[in-house]
């Protein structure tokens, strides 16, 4: 019982770190049609901001609150300088120069922070166990599960209640008829790279505490949420909620039950889901 | 006449390569044999991304697939070359049947992230399944093989013989690549990159068009990996993983994918470069992500693919 708790709470959390960084790659994709590679990355870059925060003043909120903006404005001169004249050509560019920014900016962590893996505490108030039936578990971990969710429904919430979350949605369905009517699209479009990005960060953030950070941080989230939005359907909100979640608990039951097959399962899912429904579970007819 | 001028061009290509081991120190025939070897990697790549118009980030785990089972093959079967060379191409291809199969269904980013997944995934096996593949360590320690060539045993330990037979296979690859996108079926392939809605109103199956493309290119990636792997002395996890795949992709597109030789050009200009970064900083990939960025932003046609089109346009009388 203990165990299966244990697991359900591991995966929950993995899978909420997960959905905060699928969700900005699926927003992207739909809106403006570009698949970010460098995606993983910008995720990376604010767990490490959560490390130089902590370094400095000694305060996680802070990080919190200002790395997810640092790397926002970092996102608006990538795709104000390097993806902007490159919107009319061929998909695979597209991709592969982001592929191109992943490695600059994997590198540059590098470069400023060591290939060291470093670890970064909970505050204070999140720190220590909690006693959950008869074991004890981590209070950031059910933090995590605690906070995903919020997240999500404030997402949610924004996406379907207000104007700019409408405008979104219109400009991700049909970018003409949104500029016919009014929308600026090349504004919105760096917008919606920066809240991307914004999210992305955030979950780098509060992944911190949670794994060490290194510099493949990036490179190793980012095929794991590839595989999210695939499965849950490229462009979906929902979808990548659901994907998140399978894949997360997939993950943690995956590595106490199946051990040997545990690193292998995420693609077998792919696999199937391919085959069986192409568009993924929540995407839209192709 | 422009098949004479073609047959030259062979000619001379054949005796600069053939006469190089005469004429470098050792060194440099390992580095031109290194070339040759990712040259072949590299075309057999463009075979899908600059003539099908699919993007594959999974190419390595074909080539690390070929590496792995022609080292298995020479550790608990055959002694013999041909026979770990044979393992290798069949397997990886074999493999890349069952993947491609999967992964035509859809394209353009779908198909770059499926085949990214399933190499990653390859990569997961050569990395966890340790009792066959050594896990992180890698295969080695198997003993060099020799070729009888005329009745003359020679040995692949000695780098000059060695180049020779990388050049022999490599050639071949190349000589099969190259009839492939001249023939009809190439210009299929082409035609289904333009437009493939319009090649399936027509009555080609763009999918089983795609398939074997992408089986062909998986087979030679693994031919490639046969070599790499006798080259290096090891196969290790490192030839399946996607960074691998991306290397790849950065030659073909430094050469240009638009042109039959461009990725090995590119594959050769990678490796200088390569030499002279990494002989003053360690942080080699951030030089990689800036050529990658400025090669798409400003020279998307690759170094060769751009000499030619300036080439082209004197020829014509053009101002520059």
């Amino acid at each position: 019982m203990d165990s299966v708790v244990a697991n359900i709470l591991n995966g929950l959390s993995w899978g909420m770190l997960l959905f905060l960084i699928s969700v900005g790659l699926t927003v992207v994709f739909g809106v403006m049609g570009i698949l970010n590679f460098a995606h993983g990355s910008l995720f990376m870059l604010g767990s490490y901001f959560a490390l130089q925060f902590v370094r400095w003043v000694g305060s996680f909120w802070i990080g919190l609150l200002l790395g997810p903006v640092i790397v926002a404005f970092l996102a608006i001169l990538i795709e104000r300088f390097l993806i902007r004249p490159i919107y009319s050509r061929d998909t695979s560019l597209q991709l592969l120069l982001t592929f191109g920014v992943m490695l600059i900016l994997d590198d540059g962590v590098r470069l400023i922070w060591g290939s060291a893996y470093h670890v970064v505490n909970p505050p204070q108030i999140l720190s220590g166990t909690i006693a959950i039936f008869s074991g004890t578990y981590p209070v950031y971990r059910v933090f995590l599960v605690i906070a995903g969710p919020l997240v999500g429904v404030a997402l949610w919430a924004f996406f379907t209640m207000t104007r700019w979350g409408k405008t979104l949605r219109a400009a991700a369905m049909d970018r003409r008829m949104a500029e016919i009517i009014g929308v600026r699209a090349p504004l919105l479009f760096t917008l919606v790279f920066a809240f991307g990005a914004w999210i992305a960060a955030l979950g780098g953030v509060l992944a911190a505490p949670h794994q060490s950070v290194g510099p493949a941080m990036g490179e190793h989230i980012i095929i794991e949420s590839f595989i999210v939005v695939v499965i849950g359907g490229m462009g979906s909100f929902p979808g990548a909620f659901v994907g998140a979640l399978i894949l997360g608990l997939m993950n943690a039951f995956g590595a106490t039950m199946l051990p040997d097959l545990q690193m292998a399962m995420p693609y077998i899912l792919l696999a199937i889901i391919l085959l069986a429904r192409p568009r993924g579970i929540l995407g839209e007819e192709l | 006449m422009r098949s004479y001028k073609n047959l030259f061009l062979w000619f001379f290509l054949l005796a600069a390569l053939a006469s190089v081991p005469f004429l470098l120190p050792v060194y440099w025939i390992m580095i031109l044999t290194e070339i040759l070897v990712m040259s072949m990697f590299a075309m057999s790549f463009n075979l899908l991304f600059g003539y099908t118009g699919l993007l594959s980030f999974g190419q390595a785990g074909f080539f690390g697939t070929g590496g792995y089972l022609a080292v298995l093959t020479l550790l608990h079967g055959s002694t013999s070359i041909w026979v770990a060379l044979v393992a290798g191409v069949l397997g990886s291809g074999l493999i890349a049947l069952i993947i491609g199969w999967l992964c035509v269904r859809r394209d353009e980013i779908y198909f770059a992230i499926l085949t990214l997944g399933f190499g990653m995934m390859l990569f997961t096996i050569a990395h966890n399944w340790r009792s066959v593949t050594g896990g992180s360590d890698g295969l080695g320690n198997f003993s060099v093989p020799e070729v009888d060539f005329l009745g003359v045993v020679l040995t692949l330990a000695d780098p000059k013989i060695f180049y020779f037979f990388v050049l022999i296979i490599v050639l071949l690859g190349t000589w099969l690549l190259s009839r492939i996108v001249n023939s009809p079926f190439g210009l299929l392939l082409k035609a289904a990159r333009e437009n493939s809605n319009r090649i399936a109103f027509i009555g080609a199956n763009v999918r089983s068009l795609r398939l074997f493309a992408f089986v062909i290119a998986g087979a030679l990636a693994g031919a490639s990996g046969v070599l790499f792997a006798m080259f290096n002395r090891i196969a290790s996890p490192e030839m399946l993983h996607w960074s691998f795949s991306g290397k790849v992709i950065l030659m073909t597109l430094l050469g240009g994918s638009g042109v039959f030789f461009g990725p090995a050009v590119g594959a050769a200009i990678f490796f200088v470069l390569e030499h002279i970064i990494t002989s003053f900083t360690t942080n080699w990939m951030i030089f990689l992500g800036i050529i990658l960025v400025l090669l798409v932003l400003l020279f998307p046609s690759g170094v060769l693919g751009s000499l030619l089109e300036t080439w082209g346009r004197i020829r014509k009388g053009h101002k520059l």
